[in-house]
C-alpha cells in the first residue's frame, strides 16, 4: 500500500532489531549503568568532549541501540580521565563502562 | 632387605624430586629473562651485590626481620621454623661428620642420626651435639605449636584475616605440622630404648617406655617420619611452600638488578609470583576490606596469576594505593605486577587519538597544568592562580580552556599504548613553549609528568614543592593562624612519588599540624583512586567516610590534602572541612 510517504533506510530505528549483545555484556558487568537518567553531566564535563565532538550521552544511545560501528569510532575518543564518573549524580561507574565497551567490541564475535 | 636400608627412601625420593623441580624452575625462569636482565646478572654476579643477597637471604629467609616488624609473635614463629630447621640441618651435619670422622658419609645418616647411632658413642663433642640438637628441636617445636595456635586464633598474631587455602596447601600444611612432632617422638623413643640422647631426651624416653612398647613402635615411627618428609617435599613445589626456595631466588635476582618491566612481561613475573608465601599481611593492610571487597587483595592476585585464573573483576578491583606493597615481607612489587597484568589484558583495544592536534604553544618560563581533577575543584585552581600572581610568574596556563589528559588514568587502566599518544602530544606542547618549570597541582599528573615524559630540561614540580620554594625565597609572606589541621597523604604523591615532607612544612607555616597514627608510608587512601575500575561509588563513599572518622579523632579544623581528587572524594562525606594546600596558603597570604 502506498501512502505517499517514503523512509530513508539509514534513519530507520527498529526497536525489535536492536543488537543488544554489547549492552547486555556491559550491564552484566557494571550494574550501575542501569540508574543513568541521561542528565548529560558527564558530557558537559568531558575532557575529550572539549577537544572533539565526543559525547558520552550519545555513546549511551548508541550502546542501547547496538550501533556497533559508530560506537567503535566514538569510544576510542575517550581518554579515561574519570571526570564523568566524578560529576555523575547517580554514581555510574563510567570509566568501567567505557573499558567494558572497548573489551566487548574486541570480543564481539564471542559474545 | 633390612629396615635401615630402605626406610629413608621416601625421604630421599621426596628430596631428589623437590630439588629437581626447583632447579628446573629456576633455570626456566632465568632463561625467560630479557637479554638486558641476563647481562645485569652476569655483570653483578661477582660483586658485593651477591654478598648482600646472601645476607638478605639470611635476614629475611631465615631470621624474618620484616615479619618481626609486623608482629613479634608472627616473627618468632617464622624464625623458629626457618632458622631452627636450618640450624638442625647444619648442626646435624657437623654431629654426623664428627661421629663418622669424615665429611663424606651417606647423606641420610645425618637426617636420621639417632636411628643409626644407637650406642652412646663416644665421639668428640657428643654431649654438646646431643644437647644442641635437642634444644634446637624444641625451638622449632615451639614455632610449630605457635602455628597450630595461629590457625585457631590469628588475631593474637596481629592478623585480622588470613588467606584461604587450596586443597594441596592442606596436604603440605599437615605434613609440615607433623614433621617436627614426629621427629620428637622418634628421637625420644630411640632415647627410651637405647639411651642415646642427652639426659633430657633419655628421661622423656624412659617415661614413654613406662607405658608404651617402644621396641615395636620404633620402626613404624621412623618410617612415618621419613614418609612425612617425603610428602612435604613432593607437595612443596605445588603449594605456597614453594615460596621458600623462590624467595631466595627473588632476593638474588632483585639485588642483581633484575626488575619487572611494565611493558615487557617475562619470567620475572613468575619468580615474583612463586615467592608469595600467602602470609596474608597484605590483606590486613588493604582498605577494600572495609567496603566488603574480599577477593581482590594482592595475595589473591598473585595466587590467581600462578593458577592462571585471574579475572578482570579481581585484577581491576584495586586502588593501587600501595599500602600492601609497603608491608609485604617478601618485598614483591605488587603494584607493578598488577599493572603488567592490566596491560596484558587490555592491549587489544588501545585508542589512537587521531583527533589530537598540536595547538600553538605560548612562550613562557613556567607552565601550569591544572589537570582534569583540578578543573573539577575550581577553588584549587583559583588559589593557584593567586599564588602565581603573587609570585610574579611569567606563566602559561596550559590547560586553561582545553587540553588532553596527562595519560596517567589510562596507564592505571593498563592502556599504555594509548597513554603514549597523549603523552607525545602534551610533551610537544611543553617543549615548544620553552618553559623551564612545569607546575602541577594534581599528584596523578605529577607522577606521569615526572616518570613517563621525556623532558630532561623541564623541571616538574608539584604545587607543594613550588609553594615551599616561594615561602623559602620570601616571594610570598604567610601569617600563622590558630587553626589546627591534619594532613592526608595522597597515594600518588606519598607512596607513589615519595613526597611527604614538603606539604607538611607548608602547613606548619600557616597552622598547627596534628600528628596522626597512620600517616606517611602508612597513610590511608581516600578511596577515590582512579586505578580502581570496578569499585562502586557507594563503596568509595564507605572508604572515604572511614578515613574521615579516623581524622575526626584528632579534632582538626581542617583536613588538608594536596590532591584535588582526594579533596573531592572527602568533601562528599560532609563531615570535616577539606582544603587543598593551595587554598590554606592563599587564605593566610599577606597581600603586598
Amino acid at each position: 500500500m502506498d501512502f505517499g510517504f517514503s523512509t530513508i533506510d539509514t534513519r530507520v530505528i527498529e526497536i525489535d532489531k536492536f543488537d543488544t549483545k554489547i549492552l547486555k555484556y556491559v550491564l552484566q558487568h557494571e550494574k550501575s549503568m542501569l540508574v543513568c537518567m541521561s542528565c548529560g553531566g558527564c558530557t558537559a564535563t568531558c575532557s575529550a568532549g572539549n577537544l572533539t565532538d565526543f559525547n558520552v550521552r550519545r555513546m549511551q544511545i548508541m550502546l542501547r541501540r547496538g550501533e556497533v560501528e559508530k560506537l567503535q569510532t566514538e569510544i576510542n575518543k575517550c581518554m579515561l580521565c574519570g571526570k564523568c564518573m566524578l560529576v555523575c549524580p547517580r554514581g555510574v561507574n563510567l570509566r568501567n563502562v567505557a573499558m567494558l565497551i572497548k573489551k566487548a567490541l574486541v570480543n564481539y564475535k564471542d559474545l | 632387605m633390612k629396615f635401615e636400608d630402605y626406610f629413608y627412601i621416601p625421604f630421599l625420593l621426596g628430596a631428589v624430586y623437590l630439588f629437581g623441580v626447583v632447579i628446573f624452575r629456576f633455570v626456566k625462569w632465568f632463561i625467560g629473562l630479557s637479554k638486558i636482565d641476563k647481562i645485569r646478572v652476569r655483570k653483578n654476579f661477582f660483586t658485593k651485590k651477591t654478598l648482600d643477597s646472601i645476607w638478605e637471604s639470611v635476614r629475611e629467609g631465615l631470621l624474618h626481620f620484616k615479619m618481626f616488624k609486623v608482629n613479634r609473635l608472627l616473627g618468632y614463629m617464622h624464625m623458629s621454623l626457618a632458622f631452627g630447621w636450618f640450624l638442625l640441618i647444619i648442626v646435624g651435619h657437623f654431629e654426623a661428620s664428627s661421629y663418622f670422622g669424615t665429611m663424606f658419609y651417606p647423606f641420610q645418616k645425618s637426617i636420621f642420626f639417632r636411628y643409626y647411632v644407637t650406642e652412646n658413642a663416644d665421639f668428640p663433642g657428643h654431649t654438646f651435639y646431643a644437647w644442641a640438637m635437642e634444644l634446637l628441636l624444641m625451638f622449632v617445636l615451639s614455632g610449630v605449636f605457635l602455628a597450630y595456635f595461629k590457625r585457631f586464633s590469628s588475631k593474637s598474631f596481629g592478623m585480622k584475616k588470613t588467606t584461604r587455602m587450596r586443597y594441596g596447601d592442606h596436604i603440605a600444611l599437615t605434613a609440615l605440622w607433623l614433621i617436627f612432632p614426629l621427629r620428637f617422638l622418634c628421637e625420644t623413643f630411640s632415647a627410651g630404648v637405647y639411651a642415646n640422647g642427652s639426659p633430657f631426651f633419655n628421661a622423656v624416653g624412659e617415661w614413654f617406655h613406662g607405658f608404651l612398647p617402644l621396641e615395636i613402635m620404633l620402626k613404624p615411627f621412623w618410617l612415618a617420619y621419613s614418609i612425612d618428609l617425603g610428602i612435604f617435599f613432593v607437595a612443596m613445589p605445588y603449594t605456597r611452600y614453594m615460596h621458600i626456595p623462590a624467595e631466595i631466588n627473588l632476593i638474588f635476582l632483585r639485588n642483581w638488578g633484575v626488575q619487572l618491566k611494565e611493558r615487557r612481561v617475562n619470567t620475572f613475573t613468575l619468580a615474583e609470583v612463586y615467592s608469595c608465601s600467602r602470609c596474608g599481611v597484605c590483606i590486613d593492610a588493604c582498605q577494600l576490606n572495609l567496603a566488603g571487597i574480599k577477593n581482590s587483595q594482592s595475595v589473591y592476585v598473585l595466587k590467581n596469576i600462578r593458577n592462571k585464573t585471574l579475572s578482570d573483576e579481581v585484577l581491576f578491583n584495586c586502588l593501587l594505593c600501595g599500602k600492601c606493597q609497603e608491608v609485604c615481607p617478601v618485598g614483591i612489587d605488587v603494584n607493578r605486577l598488577r599493572i603488567t597484568q592490566r596491560i596484558e589484558t587490555t592491549k587489544q583495544y588501545n585508542s589512537s587519538y587521531d583527533y589530537l592536534k598540536t595547538s600553538v604553544a605560548k612562550k613562557a618560563d613556567t607552565i601550569y597544568f591544572a589537570g582534569c581533577m583540578t578543573h573539577l575543584t575550581p577553588a584549587i585552581k583559583k588559589a593557584m592562580l593567586k599564588i602565581f600572581n603573587a609570585a610574579g610568574e611569567n606563566l602559561w596556563f596550559m590547560d586553561e580552556n582545553k587540553a588532553p589528559c596527562c595519560g596517567r588514568p589510562l596507564m592505571l587502566a593498563g592502556q599504555f599504548d594509548a597513554a603514549e599518544k597523549l603523552i607525545a602530544n602534551n610533551q610537544k606542547q611543553i617543549l615548544d613553549s620553552g618553559a623551564k618549570t612545569l607546575i602541577v597541582s594534581c599528584p596523578i599528573c605529577y607522577k606521569v609528568f615526572r616518570e613517563d615524559y621525556m623532558m630532561p630540561d623541564v623541571e616538574v614540580r608539584h604545587h607543594s614543592e613550588y609553594i615551599l620554594d616561594l615561602i623559602k625565597s620570601g616571594k610570598i609572606k604567610l601569617k600563622h593562624s590558630d587553626k589546627k589541621a591534619v594532613y592526608h597523604d595522597p597515594c600518588e604523591l606519598g607512596r607513589g612519588s615519595g613526597i611527604y615532607e614538603e606539604p607538611r612544612e607548608v602547613i606548619k607555616d600557616v597552622m598547627t599540624l596534628l600528628p596522626m597514627a597512620q600517616e606517611r608510608e602508612k597513610a590511608q587512601c581516600c578511596g577515590g583512586s582512579l586505578a580502581n575500575m570496578k569499585i562502586s561509588m557507594q563503596e568509595r563513599d564507605v572508604l572515604a567516610s572511614k578515613v574521615m572518622e579516623e581524622f575526626s579523632q584528632y579534632d582538626p579544623d581542617y583536613v588538608v590534602t594536596a590532591c584535588p581528587l582526594c579533596k573531592k572524594t572527602f568533601a562528599k562525606t560532609n563531615t570535616l572541612q577539606v582544603k587543598d594546600l593551595a587554598e590554606i596558603v592563599v587564605e593566610n597570604m599577606e597581600i603586598k
